[in-house]
């Protein structure tokens, strides 16, 4: 068995004292490429807002030796103002933040870098372009060429490939088995079950509760999306307090 | 008469005049790359807030001082304006009111206390010096005040840039990797209220705003890059101050209003003239080929 990057023990998170992720225990070892997949409110989104601590668990924990810096998050729906009057070239060097941080100088060389990172995604020769300008696929491309720049060693993307186009996903699908390649830790919250399939050796299945964890091939099995699906549309307003099981 | 006598005369013969032309010059250089920051921020509204703000502690100063001294005043206004932005933004971080709302519900009540404070001791004349300013009454210590001011606004804004930037941009990026966003936050919110106080003093508690957002409404009609926004921001509002100095001497007009006027008639030609203005609609340019 591989070493551990990150792990779940008994994890719950809750939104006004309703679980939302429920109970979760698991492993995501050093160089998986996990697919995080269930319906709709399965808790796929909070359970990687607790692992980059941006939601606190209610009760369980996150055990893992990374800093802030050594995961590359990318949410749902980020909250960034595409109205903002910046360029391609500068979005994409907030990615050399562990290097430059707050204050310091950006140099020659992650600048390089910076561009190196849009031509493999795609955007070669756009770096003056204010991203005003850019359609959603391209808007995606440049966050990708972000995180490249990032380079971290755990990546967690939320819903990657809403929205975008086929070609698009094809190229940005390419870039995440690069990571894979190159040993990086990945989990990424996928609704689309055929690219889970296709490009996503392991999966855990999400419906509040693990319905599964495991080879892709194992876990989305029908009778798991069968349970997956009735699990999740389960919703008690006047549910009790869980009780720890004994 | 002459072109000197036109543009270099009143600042050349009176005093007063070059201290007021030096306080909007400096006033301009700061406030507008702040309204910039601001707009950008879609806090437009709420550095408009903050200049109510301000007045209950400038009228404690006023009380305090028993006249009309820009130094108790400023000092009151800081920290009055400091209070209600650290309060309402705890309020919206611990409640589930957002930011606007909580900044609405402090300020109308800071400005109700102000106006009570200046009226229960002072004139009808004073207040209207607190509500309008008194640029051409600025004496040296004043001026010093909005200098300082001015200068610790550039510095700290060339400091503090990028996360500023990231926390304005993208702040669920800069919470992700450890950025320590609420930090610079605060300190942009202590940069609004510090040049608050120094047009507080030239332009009174309603119109301290004006150099600040309507500059930045005239740079972000007219650039797409932060850096130049920023430039145009603060030229735009130096030049309000000086035309509206000398529109104000030579048609006998009162100096604050005529200065944040000639910053509206900028923005007004702006609307039409500016590349994302109207005039481009009317008359369209071909499109390119790709």
């Amino acid at each position: 068995m591989s070493a551990v990057a990150i792990e779940l023990e008994d994890l719950t998170v809750a939104y006004e004292r309703h679980p939302a992720v429920h109970h979760v225990s698991g492993i995501v070892a050093v160089g998986s490429l996990t697919a995080i997949a269930g319906p709709n409110g399965a808790g796929k989104s909070s359970l990687l807002k607790a692992i980059v601590g941006e939601l606190r668990p209610s009760s369980g924990t996150i055990r893992h030796r990374l800093r802030r810096t050594d995961f590359g998050y990318l949410p749902q729906a980020a909250d960034i103002n595409r109205r903002f009057p910046i360029s391609v070239l500068d979005t994409v060097l907030f990615g050399a933040w562990r290097q430059s941080g707050a204050f310091g100088q950006i140099s020659s060389a992650e600048r390089q870098k910076a561009r190196d990172a849009l031509a493999m995604v795609g955007l070669e020769g756009f770096d003056r372009r204010g991203i005003g300008s850019l359609s959603a696929g391209q808007f995606q491309r440049v966050l990708f060429a972000r995180l490249l720049l990032q380079d971290a060693s755990v990546i967690l993307l939320d819903e990657p490939f809403t929205a975008i186009d086929g070609r698009t996903t094809g190229d940005l699908l390419e870039i995440v088995a690069d990571w894979h390649h190159e040993g990086r830790t990945i989990l990424t919250v996928l609704h689309d079950f055929e690219q889970v399939r296709a490009h996503f050796p392991q999966t855990l299945l999400l419906a509040r509760e693990v319905v599964g964890w495991g080879a892709t091939a194992d876990v989305m099995s029908p009778g798991n999306l069968r349970k997956a699906r009735a699990m999740a549309e389960q919703w008690d307003e006047g549910a009790g307090i869980c009780e720890p099981a004994r | 008469m002459t072109a000197y006598d036109l543009l270099l005369a009143p600042f050349a013969d009176y005093g007063f005049m070059r201290r007021a032309l030096v306080a909007c010059l400096c006033l301009g250089l700061g406030s507008g790359p702040i309204g910039v920051f601001l707009m950008l921020r879609r806090m437009s509204l709420v550095g408009d807030a903050m200049s109510h703000a301000v007045l209950p502690g400038a009228a404690i100063g006023y009380l305090v001082a028993g006249s009309l001294s820009l130094t108790a005043m400023g000092l009151g206004g800081l920290v009055a304006g400091l209070s209600v932005a650290l309060l309402s933004g705890m309020v919206s971080r611990v409640t589930s009111l957002q930011e606007d709302a909580s900044f609405a519900s402090f300020y109308l009540s800071s400005l109700a206390l102000g106006v009570l404070i200046v009226s229960l001791r002072g004139s009808n004349v004073d207040l209207l010096h607190v509500l309008f300013g008194t640029i051409l009454a600025i004496d040296a210590p004043a001026l010093y005040e909005i200098g300082v001011i001015s200068a610790v606004t550039l510095t700290v804004l060339a400091i503090i840039y990028r996360p500023l930037v990231a926390e304005c941009f993208d702040p669920g990026f800069l919470r992700a990797i450890g950025g320590r966003g609420p930090i610079y936050h605060f300190l942009f919110l202590l940069l609004v209220v510090l040049n608050l106080v120094a047009s507080f003093q030239a332009l009174g508690t309603l119109m301290a705003v004006g150099l600040m957002m309507l500059p930045a409404a005239i740079a972000q009609l007219w650039s797409r890059s932060l850096p130049s926004m920023m430039a145009i921001a603060a030229a735009s509002a130096t030049a309000s101050g000086y035309l509206g100095l000398i529109a104000s001497y030579h048609l006998e007009l009162a100096s604050g209003p005529t200065i944040i006027m000639t910053a509206a008639l900028l923005y007004g030609l702006s609307i039409f003239l500016a590349p994302s203005g109207l005039a481009r609609r009317y008359f369209p340019r071909p499109h390119l080929k790709g």
